[in-house]
């Protein structure tokens, strides 16, 4: 009972809940369903991106790319859709999705093949993925106009009730949890993170699980980048600027070691709809949007130095006399 | 044999100390090749004024990257640098307004930096947080603090003379800020180098636990390197403030990406360890001279950050490459 309220998921529930409830009573629109509902929408991309970005950091590597592998998958459809407007959309959001992967399995290769830190890897696809978007449109934009009906329509339309961008985030949280707690796969990736050298001796290609989560990661940005252009319904070069710094905060929040191995799906669920629920109260609680980066900016400091105690613990010795093997 | 250590990164450094020859001597070959290439193809490059001009668009960068390495160098890392950069130029934008004179208003501009700088270096050494969490965090937050303060206003009331930190020259070409950069480069050079303390980082920098039990105050040490490069920051704020004559909240905006680049290019090992002051020096040089090449072919800014990025990654792949395809050999 004691570790249901001290866990990092439950503390992050109460403080969502108050934040929600304690704006609620100032503004009685905003717990109205559909409102909560309209948040949960704007924060489905964060909470897809996030869900990749959580693989990558628990291989202890970090995927600064993702922004600009959206923006240069939803430059790529907007442009094909506005060609072809009669390309099957859903299609164009497998191609988006492939293209995605396909740029994250570059990331991954560097990676894995070459042994290049992460952040360095990244650092650098992420300039060229922005250049090509750069290259490909030639600066211009895709607007609505130029975009096919189906193509916007299709994240708006609804069933049940709930819009499909939030289906999609929440069949990708859905399918996240089962991965990450029950496939081999996604069990060799915190085994990867957790320890690199235990995870080689049990016979885990430490390189192959980085490889995977970040073609997953790639994947997901490839999907976000059809949700993103299609639910803005424009198209151009700095589409999510600095969005990836964004995602990486809502793991961080969410308790998502960037020392690798540590993080749950709820916890990065919980990071990013924090994040989102901030974002949406400000401007309800008449706080001016000059303040959002300074807050988020804050709370990641803050959750940073809550989390870093629950960190230190040491692993613990199961059996005391076992003889250790050489660490190489 | 698979590589089990994580993202033990082959060190340029090691690699080439077998052929005697340092990452520097590589680094100088791109240069002085990229330096001819863009002579050849362009008439306007190898001009005196045309050349210093290009100096202005990277020495504010510059002169973060030399504390930056030999933060990174201690296994720390810095990204809220720009953000910081941001922030001491706006609090030298209001002492500016309020009438300030201009040493006041550049001692509270590296102030300011050197404050960010400690806000950093306390939250990671005391904590013990890995450096590039608490530098994401930071770094919203000092934009975030310079949006608040500033909103979408400009501050743009500096007293004459102000200029010339950015906009002055010394003799002839060579600007305030270029020669401002060169005895940065020699400081550190000297600091790093020279110096117990810069020793101290490499020692850190390569086992921070046996540092420590060789009596290190690795925290300290840390620390003081977290306001070192806040005060350099608070310096490029001055230098960059000076020369665009205003403050905007987005002054320096993504700026921490380029200055990781230059001392990543110069052969700073971002694990730690490695690097030094004479290859970032170089490596400055060859981005300066990248971007002002391309620029005068009219390339535009966006695809010379496709070509910085390559760069970046090939420059660090090679040594890498050549390492697998040598051992393949012997």
């Amino acid at each position: 009972m004691k570790k249901l309220f001290t866990s990092r998921e439950a503390l992050l529930c109460i403080l969502i809940l108050v934040m929600t409830l304690s704006v609620g009573a100032i503004a009685d629109d905003f717990l109205s369903i559909g409102n909560l509902l309209s948040i949960y929408n704007d924060t489905s991309i964060l909470i897809i991106l996030a869900l990749g970005q959580m693989l990558v950091i628990i291989t202890r590597c970090i995927d600064l790319s993702v922004a600009a592998n959206l923006a240069l998958t939803g430059m790529v459809i907007a442009m094909i859709n506005s060609s072809y407007p009669d390309f099957p959309v859903p299609l164009l959001v497998l191609f988006g999705a492939l293209l995605g992967l396909c740029m994250g399995m570059i990331n991954g290769l560097l990676v894995w093949k070459l042994g290049i830190p992460a952040i360095v890897v990244t650092l650098g696809t992420m300039s060229i993925y922005r250049g090509v978007i750069f290259l490909l449109s030639d600066g211009s934009w895709v607007n609505a106009h130029e975009m096919s009906k189906v193509f916007m329509q299709i994240p708006r339309s609804t069933f049940i009730g709930v819009a499909l961008l939030s289906w999609a985030s929440i069949i990708t949280v859905a399918v996240f949890y089962y991965f990450t707690r029950y496939a081999r796969t996604g069990r060799e990736i915190y085994a990867a993170g957790n320890s690199p050298t235990a995870a080689f001796y049990t016979g885990i290609d430490v390189g192959r699980s980085q490889f995977i989560a970040f073609s997953l990661s790639g994947l997901l940005a490839g999907l976000c980048g059809y949700l993103w252009v299609s639910r803005y319904a424009v198209a151009y070069v700095d589409v999510a600027a600095g969005f990836e710094l964004q995602v990486i905060s809502a793991c961080v929040i969410g308790g998502i070691s960037i020392m690798g191995g540590i993080g749950t799906v709820a916890g990065c669920v919980l990071g990013a709809l924090f994040l989102g629920v901030i974002n949406n109260a400000l401007p309800v609680i008449g706080v001016s949007p000059f303040w959002q980066m300074a807050i988020s900016g804050g709370v990641i400091v803050l959750a940073v130095i809550a989390s870093s105690r629950a960190e230190q613990k040491s692993g613990r010795i199961i059996l005391k006399n076992a003889v250790l093997a050489p660490s190489k | 044999m698979q590589k089990i250590t994580t993202q033990k990164w082959p060190l340029p450094k090691d690699l080439f100390s077998i052929k005697k020859l340092p990452w520097e001597f590589f680094l100088i070959l791109i240069t002085v090749f990229v330096f001819i290439l863009s002579a050849y193809a362009s008439p306007y490059f190898l001009d005196p004024w045309n050349l210093s001009d290009a100096t202005f668009n990277f020495v504010e960068k510059a002169i973060v990257a030399l504390p930056l390495a030999m933060l990174i160098i201690c296994r720390d890392i810095d990204l809220s640098v720009a953000s910081i950069i941001a922030l001491s130029s706006v609090a030298m934008g209001f002492a500016a307004q309020y009438g300030f004179n201009i040493p006041v208003i550049v001692i509270i501009g590296i102030s300011v930096g050197m404050l960010c700088g400690l806000v950093n270096g306390a939250v990671v050494t005391h904590f013990e947080i890995p450096a590039i969490v608490v530098t994401i965090g930071t770094m919203s937050l000092f934009r975030g603090i310079s949006y608040i303060l500033l909103g979408d206003q400009v501050l743009k009331d500096y007293p004459e003379g102000f200029d010339y930190f950015g906009q002055g020259y010394i003799y002839w070409v060579f600007s305030f800020e270029f020669m401002l950069f060169l005895v940065a480069t020699l400081f550190f050079y000297f600091l790093l180098h020279k110096t117990n303390f810069g020793r101290r980082c490499y020692a850190i920098g390569n086992n921070p636990t046996a540092a420590f039990y060789s009596g290190i105050n690795v925290k300290r040490h840390r620390l003081l390197l977290f306001v070192i490069v806040g005060a350099l920051a608070g310096v490029a704020a001055v230098l960059l403030t000076s020369r665009l004559g205003s403050t905007r909240p987005t002054i320096a905006l993504g700026w921490e990406l380029s200055i990781i680049t230059m001392v990543v290019l110069g052969g700073v090992n971002i694990m730690g360890g490695a690097g030094t002051i004479t290859g970032v020096f170089i490596a400055v040089f060859l981005m300066g001279i990248v971007t002002f090449g391309l620029g005068l072919l009219n390339v535009p800014g966006i695809v010379m950050s496709i070509i910085i990025g390559a760069m970046l990654i090939s420059v660090i792949a090679t040594p890498v490459l050549i390492k697998k395809f040598s051992q393949r050999k012997g």
